[in-house]
């Protein structure tokens, strides 16, 4: 089986983000990056696979320089060999383009499966893998947990809400989102990093993959970002008074229906 | 416990190579998830958490800058990152692994035959072997050349008689490396655990390094099969040679000690409230401390970073590990003490790491040459007069 596993560098969780000046973007120069939460364990779905059933796992990730840091990682774990959509001003960039970005170079490759996470740790859309079916034209799952190869097919185990699952059964090729924390990640191994150094990571330029400035940049991203700031903080207390029970009274009246807690 | 955040002040990472920072990386996940919930209950219960041996073979982390035999072949540069790592971890972890790599497999690579190497070095990198390394005795510790134990040549090999003090591994081992005078003068063997005569024993009622396992080795007239001579071994340089391994892993594991008692005292600096409702961080007092420690671990990082430069040229001298082992183990005791002291009564509970830290490199300080002992090695690299005795 080939896998493409679609990985994106976030910044560090906890991170202390500074706006940039023009209110657009935070600052990135002063970030540490790591690879997003979910695609932990997208990869390691990949490696688990290959495992059982042979194959191939490789590393499809768009971004600037620093993301190698995230495709070396990736191959010490076991990936095989990467795809670098290499440029330096995608991250403000609309979801449908990051798509047909990434559907791009997916195209060039001939993939059984294509797994990306569930969501980013930094934009929180939850939609790329989705959209990136679309463009592919692939039957996809998002929020799975678990997978089931069987013959051309697969079954997998999608996470619902209030603790329900649905099983699903999809014909290859497909593409699934990965829930987070379905698994045990596996630690890079010395042996893997030293070997990671001896694997491909083969870098795409726009016309690569059949696209021209035009296609990709701010002009076209149906996603304008206006104004970026930091949750402005605002002090308001109210004394209620009243005898106990009426005070009581209008708490919980309050908190229905101001604060909507309950 | 709060995520460990890695002092780098100047920019130290930058120096590396990406190999080398994902070998750190990797060894501090593992670190922060496997060992960290573990080392409390374990350094209380006075055990070696064990259940480690496997998962930090499995990584590749035992004898990790030998080559060949399923040994990593890292640089020492890494090598000493993973050091670092696993003593910010605990010095009794950083101890096993040291013992392993630098004083039991490095000595079966380069002074043992091609049967011992292929016996050995394959189980003991993945973690299913373990070795000890015995040159210490009751009455020689600093001067090991007076050692007592003797080894005789007999008709099918050698018989041991004499004991061992203070070594690390002892119970636990599946072989230890035992250093013996003979007719040729010092010499390495090979005895295997439950040979006849051959008996360890747990030295108990540590106050230090209680998360390592520490014992009296026995022989007793222990026949030992000839083949399990280190041919390659010839008198006292040879475990001296041990030693300059191990000190040179050292020099940065106790930099990981003093990057944890760092990281903690300056956490609990800023989150502690005393007078007037300000952090203790406030108080210059307290920054003081908290800018000495900011001082000497920027120092020691630079320091063993350029010996691992050096030795990878193959031009680190014995002196210059002397050196760092020296000023890094003895800052990093300083260090934990300091934060020890920041975090007031707290510092004295097992909640905390700092005084697991102090304790610990109270044996440090200790082992492998004493602080004293380098000092006069050093004293007699730059005078040219010995002052041993
Ligand atoms: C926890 C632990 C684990 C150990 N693990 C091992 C192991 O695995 N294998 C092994 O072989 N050994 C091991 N050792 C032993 C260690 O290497 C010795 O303790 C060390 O070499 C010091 O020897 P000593 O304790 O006999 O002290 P001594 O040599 O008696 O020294 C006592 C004091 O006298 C000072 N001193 C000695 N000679 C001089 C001199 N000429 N001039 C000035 N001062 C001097 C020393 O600096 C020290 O302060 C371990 C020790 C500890 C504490």
């Amino acid at each position: 089986m080939k896998i493409i596993v679609c990985m994106k560098q976030v910044p560090v969780q906890d991170s202390l983000l500074k706006i940039t000046d023009d209110s657009r973007w935070v600052q990135e120069a002063e970030l540490n990056y790591e690879i997003n939460e979910s695609d932990h364990y997208a990869l390691e779905t990949a490696l688990l696979l290959k495992e059982e059933h042979g194959g191939e796992v490789v590393i499809l990730t768009m971004g600037p320089r620093r993301v190698k840091e995230a495709i070396k990682q990736g191959l010490a774990k076991g990936a095989d060999r990467a795809l670098h959509i290499n440029n330096e001003s995608f991250t403000t960039l609309d979801i449908f383009i990051n798509a047909k970005l990434l559907a791009a170079a997916i195209q060039q490759e001939e993939a059984d499966l294509v797994l990306t996470g569930l969501q980013t740790d930094d934009y929180g859309f939850g939609q790329t893998g989705v959209i990136l079916a679309e463009k592919l034209g692939l039957p996809h799952a998002s929020i799975v947990m678990e997978i089931l190869k069987q013959d051309g097919s697969i079954k997998v185990k999608r996470e619902m809400e209030s603790g329900w699952f649905q099983s699903v059964e999809l014909p290859l090729p497909a593409l699934l989102t990965i829930q987070s924390g379905i698994s045990q990640i596996r630690y890079a191994t010395i042996k893997g990093i030293m070997m990671a150094k001896k694997k491909e990571i083969k870098e795409l330029s726009l016309s690569d993959l059949g696209l021209a400035e035009g296609d990709v940049d701010d002009s076209t991203s149906s996603l304008k970002f206006h104004k970026l700031y930091v949750p402005e903080k605002t002090k308001q207390a109210e004394l209620l008074e009243g005898d106990p029970k009426d005070v009581a009274a209008q708490l919980v009246h309050k908190l229905k229906n101001e604060a909507k807690v309950f | 416990m709060a995520k460990f955040q890695a002092l780098d002040f100047y920019n130290v990472d930058g120096l590396l190579s990406d190999e080398e920072r994902m070998v750190r990386d990797t060894v501090r996940e593992f670190i922060d998830a496997e060992f960290m919930p573990v080392i409390r209950e374990a350094y209380r219960n006075a055990e070696f958490p064990r259940q480690v041996i496997p998962k930090i073979g499995e990584l590749g982390l035992l004898g990790s800058n030998l080559s060949g035999y399923g040994c990593a072949g890292l640089n020492n540069v890494a090598y000493g990152l993973i050091n670092q790592e696993l003593e910010r971890g605990d010095s009794g972890l950083r101890s096993f692994a040291s013992v392993q790599g630098s004083l039991v497999m490095y000595p079966i690579h380069t002074f043992g035959s091609e049967a011992q190497k292929q016996q050995w070095l394959p189980k003991m990198a993945a973690g299913e072997a373990v070795g000890c390394f015995g040159l210490t005795e009751p009455d020689f510790g600093s001067n090991p050349g007076g050692m007592r134990t003797r080894a005789e040549k007999t008709a099918n090999g050698w018989v041991l008689n004499g004991g061992k003090m203070w070594i690390t591994n002892g119970t636990l081992a599946d072989v230890a490396v035992v250093w013996a005078k003979t007719d040729e003068g010092v010499r390495g063997f090979l005895v295997d655990k439950g040979t006849p005569g051959f008996e360890a024993v747990p030295i108990h009622g540590k106050l230090s390094l209680r998360a390592s396992d520490t014992a009296e080795l026995l022989f007793d007239n222990c026949e030992i099969p000839s083949d399990n001579l280190l041919p390659g071994s010839q008198g006292l340089k040879s475990p001296l040679m041990c030693l300059s391994q191990a000190r040179y892993g050292i020099a940065w594991g106790a930099l990981g000690s003093a990057m944890a008692c760092y990281d903690e005292a300056l956490t609990y600096a800023k989150g502690r409230i005393q007078f007037d409702n300000k952090p203790i961080a406030s108080h210059q007092l307290v920054q003081e401390k908290l800018v000495t420690m900011l001082s000497e671990i920027t120092k020691a990082q630079l320091l063993v970073l350029q010996l691992g430069r050096l030795k990878d040229q193959g031009k680190a001298t014995a002196a210059q590990i002397s050196l760092a082992k020296r000023n890094n183990v003895h800052e990093a005791l300083e260090i934990a003490r300091m934060a020890r002291s920041v975090l007031g009564a707290n510092g004295i509970l097992d909640d905390y790491q700092a005084m697991r830290h102090s304790c610990n490199l109270e044996s440090v300080i200790t082992y492998e040459g004493t602080h004293d002992i380098h000092t006069l090695i050093l004293g007699n690299e730059i005078t040219g007069l010995p002052a041993f005795s």
